[in-house]
This record gives structure tokens, C-alpha cells and sequence, in this order.
């Protein structure tokens, strides 16, 4: 595993900075907010994304997809966390499409549809009683003649309004947070049964509740063997946190980047603010923070793709640190502007509020700590 | 056979019939480091018997060149060798400031009779080196240094005194800074000179710490003459030379706190320690709040190791520095300090034992690394002065 990015990496970076300069992400990301538009991203952008092949990236070539992997998702997502842009990349080729890939899915369609960019697929696995538990699904799936049948309810589905299908995590048998008994499964939003509802988040990113009545799914809709779900879920969950890590790392860097420009420019006391060792010393903490975190999200996106035994601690690793260091950024940032950061017409308060986002989503610092620990076997 | 692979497969046998046994898998024993000096020491007997041979072969410093008695190897056959000695996990037969610091700068910056003069004695391990910059009035602000050198025909006569010599009292010779200029910039005027410690007028006292050990001394010059030859570089050209230096010393304090294998064994001491301490259940520490707490200074552990790996692979990549490399010397140490932290929390209230029954070694000696472990956000440049550094050279943030 090397700690360096090759020249094909590079390049794809260079790409991705391009497009995200060209694009002001933050400025659609606050008008979207505003006018309280349900979807909360760009379609044309999205579109532009899938025709430079972003959405294609993790996928093999067998399944028409680019043959690369986290690792190179992982170098968008950053340039693209730069900007703090909305549209559902990480959701719909992280979770949806991996899934389908994972679970090799029969109905081709739908993750040709993925990685065409014609089609978003979510996936719905939180429920109001699981915390960041991925296996505690209250979810039911009961056994009918011809396949299944659903009912519960899902919160936080990333991206979930305007999706076109979601990946349902539902339990056909055991205790609500027992790994066995899991199944997943995939639900067009069209079938019978399937209610929508808008959530609002405070980083103002697309986010749905889903509630399934009595859904009849046919036996093909389960992704995998029967017994599968818990395990697929947990891989597909640790690729798309790494990704997400790589999206933080990315936001984290540019609001500190601003915040170094800021404490440049702003004048007290007839002299820069950079100047008081009090500010610089705060300022090289989070400079420290951010390092260590850039490298835990190279390490977990290598090990991924490596399928090294160390992977999943590794993902822990990146998303405890990142969680931390994004935070931490944050504040810093918002107190080092004073008074103006506090205010909604300021942009560096959006890194705050997704700071807070990223960090509840697939598990907090202290969630990996303890998983952290446990694969650690102490 | 390529020629780096019979290297490989003729070093390995070498090692295999020259590598005392006793010494084997006592790579990280603090016991199997050799100083080397007029009055060497071993804690084992075959130490003697390693250096001899490696530095026969030049192998104590296998990359300098052989004309000096180094080893002549290039970078890849030194990673070789690196290898073969760590595959049998002996410790290096040699260490000091001698290999670390001084001989790499008469490398780059001494003249060819300091060069012939001193790089064979610091390969054969016959002087042990130590280094005289710090002073009472000088710590984070080392150009304000005041220890003074007059010229008197071929000579210097130096006055005055340095703190926190490591080892001064174990060490033959001295590489220091002088002020032979106090009426330029403060940085303008300073020198970088060798002494031998044997000279008249030098005495040597041991500095005692708050944990009872005295690795550091304090070093008094009254008169003592040293030869215009000793300069290194040119008069007045001392903080480039000592800057130069202090990379070294930064890199080598930041390295020993970071990767490899300390770190796991420093892993398993704070796992293990919490493991006994606090009781387990199912091999799972007992007590959650300080479970956390060893996930967290573990976490930090894993994403300092890998800066440090990143750093070598672009490096290895052909890749500047990065800004990553500034971040070691203070994270490393301030990451070692919260270890000891967390032990002694864990520890209770053995964790006050000083000396004498009640207490486990262990225990004594887990309270002096602690408060040894303070020290290390203070040498080698304070953590204050490492985050200045990163704000004016990285951020670029104005004086």
C-alpha cells in the first residue's frame, strides 16, 4: 500500500479541481436551500459528472463500469467537498450502485442506470431506533408465495427524495439487532405501498423518510443469498465511508484555507490577525489534524481496494479522525472569523453545519472508537 | 541473479554467521545500545563482538563512503542490508550523535582533514559525540547564544557554558556554537566548532531531573584553546551549519516517537497496561470510559504512523518534502506524553511509587518514562516554537 497518488489519481484530480472552479457549488447549494428545493442538487451538474464517468468509477468493466476504485472515488469526492457540492455522487454510486454490484443484482437496468447517471438508487437502512447500528432493523420482511413483503420505516436515507429505487434493509427473522436474519432489498419507488417525505437537514443536503406499508416484492428484489444482507451491508457502508471521509477531507481543507486567507487579510489593532501567535498556534493545530486525517483517508480507500485485513479498522480510523478534525476546523474557523462567521450571508458557516452532517453520518467519532476497539480485539 | 539479489543472498549469509546469537530479537531492547567512546560500554557481552564486525565492514555506516572506512553501499544495497539485519531483528551494532549528527554534517560541510580525522573514529564507534548548543540564556531562542570565542593567533579561547548536554559526562568530543561576532545580527556572529572534552578548562556536571535520571549535563568552558582548524565551514558561518544539524535531530526525536515496530510495542504496553489494570471482560477492557480513551490515543497513533509512511512514499516517489514532515516532531511527542497519560490514569494510585517496597518495577519505572516523557515537548525545539515554524513556513502567516 503506498501513500501517494499515481499519475492516473493525479490527473483525475486535476479534472475534478477544474470542474468544481468552474462550478460554484456553494452558491446552488445556498439557492437550492433557499428556495427549499426537494431534490437539493443540480441534475444538469449531476449529469456532467456522470458524462466525465465519475459515476462509473467504482464499478468493473464486466459491469460497464470503470475497473478503479475507492481510492479514485475517493480523489472526486475530495475536490468536490472543496465546494461542499450537493449532487448525490457519493449516495447513488457508493450506496445504491454498490449494492446492486455487491449484491449482484439480476435486473441489470438498474446499475446500468447508476453508472449511466440516468437513474439514482439510495439506499434506506436507518431506522428512528438505530442510532448508527447498522444491524438493528426493525424493518420486517415476511415471506409470501411469490417473494416478500415489507413494512417499516426508514429515516436519513441519503439523497432519498427524487430517487428512483431504494435498497431496503428489512428482517426476516431474529432480534432487532441481531446481524442474522438481514435481508436487502430493492424497491423501485413506483410500487404499491411506498410513501416519500422530505427531511431537512441542517447542511441542507437531500434526505428522505421512507415508509414501506405491506410492499409485495418478488423473490428476485432480495440482493445476494438469503442470510447475506448484514454482511453486504457493512462492506457497502465501509466503501461509502471512506468516500465520505474523502468528501470531509476536502471541506475540511478549503474552510481552513479560507480561514488562513481571513486571518491574512483582517486588520485589528492596525496589524493581521495572522500575526498574534495566539491565532497561529490554533491555526497550526487544525494545519496538524488535517494531515493526520488526509492520511487515515488515503490508508482506508488503499486497504479497501487492497482488501486488506486491516481495512475495516482502517475505515475507523479515517472516519473517527475525520469527524474530529472536520469539526474542529469548524469552529476554529467560525471563531477566527468573529462576528461575520456567525451570520448566513458569510459561506464559512455551510462548513459548520456539514461539518455536523458528515459527522452523524455512518457513525460518529465515538461509534468508531468503539468499533475501533473491537476490531482491535480489546 | 540481478546484483542486488546476490547482494541480498551474500548479506544474509554474512549475517547469518556473524550475527551474535545472543543478540537476536533484541532489536528494541534499550539494553543492546551501544554508544561506543574511549570508555565503552556493553550490557551484553556480544555487543562488543557485533560492532567489531559490522564496522569492519564499514556497515555501521553503511551509505558514507568508503575512503572515510563507511560502508560504500548505495541507498538500495543500505535497504537491503536494513532489511536483512531487521529479518534477524538484531539492534544496529553502533548509535549516537556521531552517526546521526555530525558525521552526516563533516560530510557535507568539513574539510577533508576533519573529514579524515574524525569519520573513521565515528564509524569504528571509538569517539562518542555529544552536542553544545543550548545555553542558560539560550533555549528556544538559540541565536542569542553568549558562549564566547576570542581569536588569539591559531586559536580560539572559549568562555562561557552549555545546558542539556545529552550525555556529556559519557561523551569524548564536542560539536559546538560560539559567538565569535557579538556586534553583527545575532545569527551573523556564531560558529560551529569542534572540541575535545579532554581539553583543559572544560568540566562536565550532571543535570538531575524530575525523574531522578540525569541524561543531560551542563558543560563549563574557563579559557580552553581550540585550534582554528576545528571551525566547520567558515567563521561566522555557524547557524547555517547548525540549522543544517538540527533537521537531523528534529527528524531523528520525531521518528523514534512515530512508526515501526516501538509503536506496535507501545501499543501492546497501553493495551496490555489497561488489560491488567482495569480488569477484562471477554478480552475486552472493563471500564469503558478509559476503553475509549486507548481507541482514541490509538486512532491518533495509526494516523501518525501513516503521515510518516506517507511522507517516505512521496519521497520514495520522487516527491519534495511535503508540509506533512513539519507535523512530527510535535505531534510524535505530544502523542507520547498522552500515552503516559493514559497509563498512569490507568494505573491508579500505583502510579505514585518513586522507589523502595509496594511498588512493581514496572511501576517505578512507568512514573519516571512519565515524567520523562514531559522533556519531550521541550528539547529538540519546543512544541511553541514547531507551531510557529508550520504558521510562517506553511501558512504563511505574517510576523
Amino acid at each position: 500500500m503506498k501513500l501517494v497518488l499515481d499519475d492516473d489519481q493525479q490527473l483525475l484530480a486535476k479534472t475534478a479541481a477544474e470542474l468544481v472552479s468552474r462550478d460554484d457549488a456553494l452558491k446552488r447549494l445556498r439557492r437550492l436551500r433557499d428556495e427549499k428545493n426537494e431534490n437539493g442538487y443540480s441534475k444538469e451538474v449531476y449529469a456532467k459528472m456522470a458524462e466525465l464517468g465519475w459515476t462509473a468509477i467504482p464499478f468493473s468493466t464486466d459491469q460497464g463500469g470503470a475497473g478503479l476504485g475507492v481510492a479514485e472515488m475517493a480523489v472526486v469526492l475530495e475536490a468536490l467537498g472543496r465546494a461542499l457540492t450537493p449532487e448525490p455522487l457519493l449516495s447513488s454510486v457508493m450506496l445504491g450502485g454498490r449494492s446492486l454490484a455487491l449484491g449482484r443484482f439480476s435486473e441489470s437496468s438498474w446499475l446500468d442506470g447508476v453508472i449511466d447517471g440516468s437513474k439514482r438508487v439510495c439506499l434506506a437502512y436507518q431506522e428512528p431506533g438505530s442510532r448508527f447500528d447498522a444491524h438493528h432493523v426493525e424493518t420486517s420482511a415476511e415471506k409470501t408465495t411469490n417473494g416478500y413483503r415489507i413494512t417499516g420505516e426508514k429515516v436519513h436515507v441519503l439523497d432519498g427524495s427524487g430517487a428512483d429505487a431504494y435498497i431496503v434493509s428489512a428482517r426476516s427473522s431474529g432480534d432487532t439487532a441481531a446481524a442474522a436474519g438481514i435481508d436487502l432489498f430493492v424497491v423501485p419507488t413506483r410500487v404499491g405501498g411506498v410513501e416519500v417525505a422530505v427531511q431537512r437537514r441542517v447542511d441542507a443536503r437531500n434526505a428522505a423518510i421512507l415508509r414501506l406499508e405491506r410492499v409485495e416484492l418478488p423473490a428476485t428484489a432480495r440482493l445476494g443469498a438469503s442470510g447475506e444482507g448484514a454482511a453486504l451491508l457493512d462492506s457497502v457502508i465501509d466503501g461509502a465511508t471512506a468516500a465520505l471521509c474523502a468528501e470531509m477531507l476536502g471541506s475540511m481543507s478549503e474552510a481552513f484555507d479560507r480561514t488562513v486567507e481571513y486571518m491574512k487579510e483582517r486588520v485589528q489593532f492596525g496589524v493581521p490577525i495572522g500575526s498574534f501567535q495566539a491565532l497561529k498556534h490554533r491555526a497550526a493545530r487544525v494545519f496538524v489534524e488535517i494531515e493526520l486525517a488526509r492520511s487515515a483517508v488515503m490508508a482506508a480507500a488503499r486497504a479497501l481496494d487492497a482488501g486488506d485485513d486491516r481495512a475495516r479498522a482502517l475505515v475507523s480510523v479515517a472516519k473517527a479522525k475525520c469527524s474530529e478534525a472536520f469539526l474542529l476546523t469548524a469552529n476554529e474557523a467560525v471563531q477566527i472569523h468573529g462576528g461575520i462567521g456567525m451570520t448566513d450571508e458569510h459561506d464559512i458557516g455551510f462548513f459548520l453545519k456539514r461539518a455536523r452532517g458528515a459527522e452523524m453520518t455512518f457513525g460518529d467519532a465515538a461509534f468508531h472508537r468503539q468499533r475501533f476497539a473491537a476490531l482491535s480485539g480489546y | 541473479m540481478s546484483d542486488l539479489e546476490s547482494f541480498r543472498a551474500e548479506t544474509r549469509s554474512w549475517l547469518e554467521k556473524n550475527a551474535p546469537s545472543e543478540l537476536r530479537q533484541k532489536a528494541t531492547d534499550p539494553d543492546a545500545i551501544v554508544w561506543g567512546g574511549r570508555r565503552p560500554t556493553y550490557v551484553y557481552p556480544q555487543s562488543k563482538r557485533w560492532l567489531d564486525v559490522m564496522r569492519e565492514r564499514g556497515w555501521t555506516a553503511p551509505t558514507w563512503p568508503k575512503e572515510y572506512g563507511g560502508g560504500g553501499l548505495s541507498k538500495v544495497e543500505a535497504k537491503v542490508l536494513a532489511e536483512e539485519i531487521f529479518r534477524l531483528e538484531m539492534p544496529p551494532p553502533l548509535y549516537g550523535f556521531g552517526l546521526q549528527m555530525i558525521g552526516p554534517t563533516l560530510l557535507q560541510y568539513g574539510t577533508e582533514e576533519q573529514r579524515t580525522e574524525h569519520i573513521p573514529r565515528i564509524v569504528r564507534g571509538e569517539i562518542r559525540w555529544c552536542q553544545g548548543y543550548s545555553e542558560p540564556n539560550a533555549g528556544s531562542d538559540l541565536a542569542s547564544l553568549q558562549t564566547r570565542a576570542v581569536r588569539d593567533g591559531d586559536h580560539f579561547v572559549v568562555n562561557g557554558q552549555k545546558v542539556w548536554t545529552s550525555y556529556g559526562n559519557f561523551s569524548d568530543w564536542m560539536f559546538l556554537l560560539v559567538r565569535t561576532d557579538p556586534d553583527v545580527k545575532k545569527q551573523s556572529g556564531i560558529t560551529f566548532i569542534l572540541l575535545d572534552l579532554e581539553t583543559e578548562g572544560v568540566s562536565v556536571k550532571p543535570i538531575k531531573l524530575i525523574s531522578g535520571a540525569s541524561p543531560f549535563c551542563e558543560t563549563f568552558f574557563q579559557d580552553v584553546r581550540i585550534s582554528v582548524e576545528n571551525v566547520v565551514s567558515e567563521i561566522n558561518a555557524g547557524w547555517t551549519v547548525a540549522k543544517a544539524l538540527l533537521g537531523h535531530e528534529r527528524s531523528m526525536i520525531g521518528s523514534v516517537f512515530g512508526a515501526g515496530r516501538r509503536a506496535k510495542k507501545r501499543t501492546d504496553v497501553l493495551v496490555e497496561t489497561a488489560r491488567r489494570t482495569l480488569g477484562e471482560r471477554e478480552g475486552r477492557i472493563q471500564d469503558d470510559v478509559q476503553r475509549d480513551r486507548v481507541a482514541e490515543l490509538l486512532i491518533d497513533q495509526a494516523c501518525f504512523e501513516l503521515t510518516v509512511q506517507r511522507s517516505h512514499d512521496g519521497a520514495k516517489a520522487g516527491q519534495k518534502p511535503g508540509p506533512e514532515s513539519s507535523i512530527f516532531k510535535v505531534y510524535g511527542t505530544e502523542l507520547n506524553q498522552r500515552r503516559h497519560e493514559a497509563m498512569q490514569s490507568m494505573r491508579g494510585p500505583s502510579a505514585v511509587g518513586w522507589e523502595g517496597p509496594g511498588f512493581s518495577e514496572e511501576d517505578l519505572q512507568q512514573t519516571r518514562d512519565w515524567l520523562r516523557s514531559r522533556g519531550n515537548t521541550i528539547e529538540g525545539g519546543t512544541s511553541e516554537v514547531q507551531l510557529n515554524i508550520i504558521a510562517k513556513r506553511v501558512l504563511g502567516l505574517p510576523d
